[in-house]
C-alpha cells in the first residue's frame, strides 16, 4: 500500500495551514460583505449612531451613587451594539446565506475543518467590530471627556470574551431558520433582548434588584459590566468572577450548541 | 490489493448509511477502486449513489461498514485524505456575488498544492470568464468552475457527482476529454451519472445500484453481457410458431408472441439470427420488420431495475411477470451483486 506514491503532488500531508485558510476565507467574506451594501450599512453605521442617542438619554438618568459616569455608560454601550451589530446580526445572514447556496457545504469538502470555516467567515465582522471599538473610544475620549480606564484589563476581557461569543452565538441563531430574512427574525429577540437587558440602554445599577440579578444572566451582560468596570475600577472581584463565569458559560454553551445543532446543509 | 495486483484507492466494506429519518439509503453496499481506475456508480434518482459518495468523501459518517480511501478513514481522518482528494458535488455552492477568479483564488487558499488560478480555469474552458460574477454564469459554467475547483489540488482521487448534468452536448464532451486525460495521467476517478453513454463511454468499470444496493457490476461489457440479445420479426401469414425451427436448438431462451410480432431473447445472438435466416432461406418467406440488435448498457440498467424491484415489467412489452428468472439465467463471467 505505501509503495506508491503519486507523482506530481509528492505531497501525503497538505500544505495549507488553519492561518491560511482561514485568511482565504475571511478575504472572499471581507469582498462579500463590500458587496453585500444593507449589511455593511448596519454593522457599520448602527453602532456609530447609537450613542448620540444614548448620550441624550442618559443626561436624564440619575447615575450618582452608582459609581458610573457617562463616558463608561457610552463606552460600554456602544461595544455593546457594535458586538450585536456589526458581529451577531450581520453573522447570523452570513451564516444562513452561505449555508442556503450550499457554500457551506462545498467549503466542507476541502481542506478546512468545521471551526475554520466559522471561524474564517466570521474573522471580517469580528475585525470590524474591533475597528469600531477602537474608533469609538478614541472618538469618545476626544469628544466626551471620557478619561483613560482605570483597569483597561477587564475592558479587554470583556471585549474579547463578546467578540468569541457573539460569533458562536450568531451561528446557532442561523440554525433555526431556512432562509437570510428568516435568520434576520431569528435574532431579533436576543438583540432586543440584549438592548433591554444588558445594561446598554438602562444600566443594571438602575433596575430593581430583583430584575438586575435576572439580567446579570444575559449573553452581552459580562461584556458590558467588564468593559464598564474596566473604565471606572473599583469593580467588586465578586461582579468580575460573575461576569466572566456568565460569559465563560454562554460561550461555551452556544460552541456546545454549534456542534450539537449547526446545519451545514439546506433543509430539504 | 485488488484481484488485479493494484493498490486500492477506494475499498466500501459493506457500507450502510442511513438518514435521521430511519431511511436506510445505502444498504450494505462493498466495491474497491484501484489505482488509476475509472469507476462509475449508476443508478436512477434516489437508487442511493449521492448518499454513497458522501460517505467516501467524509461529509457523512457511516451507518455501517468501512470505507478507506487511500488507506484512511475520510470522516475521522479528514485531514489526512482531503488535501489528496478533488470533489465535485451534485450541486456545487459558491458565493454568487464573487467573480470566478475570486471564488477560485479563495479555494486555492485553503488547498494544498493549488494550481494558478489561470491554469485551473483553462483546464474547465473558463479562461475568459475570470472577472464574472458567479451568479452570472450559465448552469453549465457553473458545473465547469465546481470542475475546476474540484482539480485544483491535482488531487490524486476525484469524485466527480454528475458532473455533466445540466451541461450541453459540447461542454459534456469537453468535460468528457478532460476526464479522460485525467484517468491517462493515472488520477483515480469514481464518478457518478444517470447517463449509460457517460459510464460506456469513460468507466473502466462500473455498479449499477438499485435501491441502495449493487445490482450488478464489472465491466461495461460484462454487465451488457448478463442480458440476451434480442430479435424481433412479424410472422409470415399462414405460419405458426411452431412451423419455426426449434427455439431451443437456436438458443433461444425466451420467447414472445403479440399479434403477429415475433420477440425472442438469446445469449447466442449469431447461432440464433442465423438459424431464422435459414429457415427463411428455405421457406422463402420475407421476416418482416426484422430487428436483431445486441444487449446495451441500457437494456441491461432497466432489466437490472425491474428484476431487483421485483417489479412486472413496465418498460417493455417483450418481458411480462409471468416468466420471472429468464433474464438472471445467464452464465456470464459479470459478478451479480449479492442482493442481501
Amino acid at each position: 500500500m505505501t509503495a506508491v506514491t503519486h507523482e506530481g503532488t509528492g505531497a501525503e500531508a497538505g500544505t495549507t495551514t488553519p492561518v491560511s485558510r482561514m485568511a482565504a476565507l475571511a478575504r472572499a467574506e471581507l469582498t462579500l460583505l463590500g458587496r453585500t451594501k444593507a449589511t455593511l450599512f448596519a454593522a457599520l453605521f448602527v453602532p456609530l449612531v447609537m450613542p448620540v442617542g444614548l448620550s441624550t438619554s442618559i443626561d436624564g438618568m440619575d447615575l450618582s451613587g452608582t459609581g458610573l459616569s457617562t463616558g463608561a455608560v457610552i463606552i460600554s454601550s456602544t461595544l455593546g451594539f457594535s458586538l450585536l451589530f456589526a458581529v451577531y446580526s450581520s453573522l447570523v445572514s452570513v451564516y444562513a446565506a452561505r449555508r442556503e447556496e450550499l457554500v457551506l457545504k462545498r467549503l466542507r469538502t476541502g481542506e478546512l475543518r468545521d471551526a475554520e470555516i466559522l471561524a474564517g467567515a466570521a474573522l471580517p465582522s469580528v475585525a470590524i467590530a474591533l475597528v469600531q471599538s477602537v474608533v469609538l473610544i478614541a472618538a469618545c475620549i476626544a469628544l466626551l471627556d471620557v478619561g483613560a480606564p482605570e483597569a483597561p484589563h477587564y475592558a479587554v476581557l470583556g471585549l474579547l470574551l463578546g467578540l468569541v461569543m457573539w460569533p458562536a452565538l450568531a451561528a446557532v441563531t442561523s440554525s433555526f431558520s431556512r432562509s437570510v430574512e428568516g435568520a434576520q427574525f431569528m435574532s431579533m429577540p436576543l438583540i432586543f433582548l440584549s438592548m433591554m437587558g444588558s445594561g446598554t440602554f438602562v444600566p443594571l445599577e438602575v433596575m430593581p434588584d430583583g430584575l438586575a440579578r435576572i439580567c446579570e444572566l444575559l449573553p452581552l451582560t459580562p461584556v458590558v459590566t467588564l468593559v464598564r468596570g474596566g473604565w471606572t475600577g473599583g469593580l467588586p472581584a465578586s461582579d468580575v468572577l460573575t461576569a466572566v463565569v456568565t460569559g465563560v458559560a454562554w460561550t461555551a454553551l452556544a460552541m456546545w450548541a454549534v456542534r450539537r445543532w449547526f446545519r451545514w446543509e439546506p433543509r430539504r | 490489493m485488488n484481484t488485479n495486483g493494484h493498490e486500492n484507492v477506494i475499498d466500501v466494506t459493506d457500507l450502510r448509511r442511513v438518514y435521521g429519518g430511519g431511511f436506510e439509503a445505502v444498504r450494505g453496499i462493498t466495491f474497491s477502486v484501484g489505482r488509476g481506475e475509472l469507476f462509475a456508480l449508476l443508478g436512477t434518482n434516489g437508487a442511493g449513489k449521492t448518499s454513497t459518495v458522501e460517505v467516501l468523501e467524509g461529509l457523512a459518517a457511516p451507518a455501517a461498514g468501512r470505507v478507506r480511501i487511500l488507506g484512511h478513514d475520510p470522516y475521522t481522518e479528514r485531514a489526512a485524505v482531503r488535501p489528496r482528494i478533488g470533489v465535485m458535488l451534485q450541486e456545487g455552492g459558491f458565493p454568487s456575488e464573487l467573480t470566478v477568479g475570486e471564488t477560485i483564488r479563495m479555494w486555492a487558499g485553503c488547498t494544498s498544492g493549488a494550481r494558478p488560478t489561470k491554469e485551473a480555469l483553462e483546464l474547465v474552458g473558463l479562461g475568459k470568464r475570470t472577472g464574472v460574477r458567479v451568479k452570472q454564469l450559465s448552469g453549465g459554467e457553473k458545473r465547469r468552475l465546481d470542475l475546476a475547483l474540484a482539480l485544483l489540488g491535482r488531487p490524486e482521487v476525484l469524485f466527480l457527482d454528475e458532473p455533466t448534468t445540466g451541461l450541453d452536448a459540447e461542454g459534456r464532451q469537453a468535460t468528457w476529454e478532460l476526464v479522460r486525460e485525467l484517468r491517462d495521467e493515472g488520477t483515480t476517478v469514481l464518478l457518478t451519472t444517470h447517463y449509460l453513454e457517460e459510464a460506456e463511454n469513460l468507466a473502466g468499470r462500473l455498479a449499477i445500484l438499485h435501491e441502495g444496493r449493487i445490482a450488478a457490476t464489472g465491466t461495461p461489457a460484462e454487465v451488457t453481457a448478463t442480458q440476451p440479445s434480442r430479435i424481433g420479426f412479424e410472422l409470415p401469414e399462414g405460419y405458426f410458431l411452431g412451423d419455426l425451427p426449434p427455439l431451443a436448438e437456436l438458443g433461444v431462451i425466451d420467447h414472445e408472441m403479440v399479434g403477429r410480432t415475433v420477440r425472442l431473447r438469446t445469449n447466442e445472438l449469431q447461432r440464433a439470427a442465423t438459424g431464422l435466416l435459414v429457415w427463411a432461406e428455405r421457406t422463402r418467406v420475407e421476416l418482416r420488420g426484422l430487428d436483431v440488435r445486441s444487449a446495451s448498457l441500457e437494456e441491461a440498467f432497466l432489466q437490472i431495475a425491474r428484476e431487483a424491484s421485483g417489479a412486472p415489467a413496465a418498460l417493455d412489452a417483450s418481458v411480462d411477470g409471468a416468466e420471472p428468472g429468464l433474464a438472471a439465467a445467464s452464465g456470464t463471467n459479470a459478478k451479480r451483486g449479492a442482493v442481501k
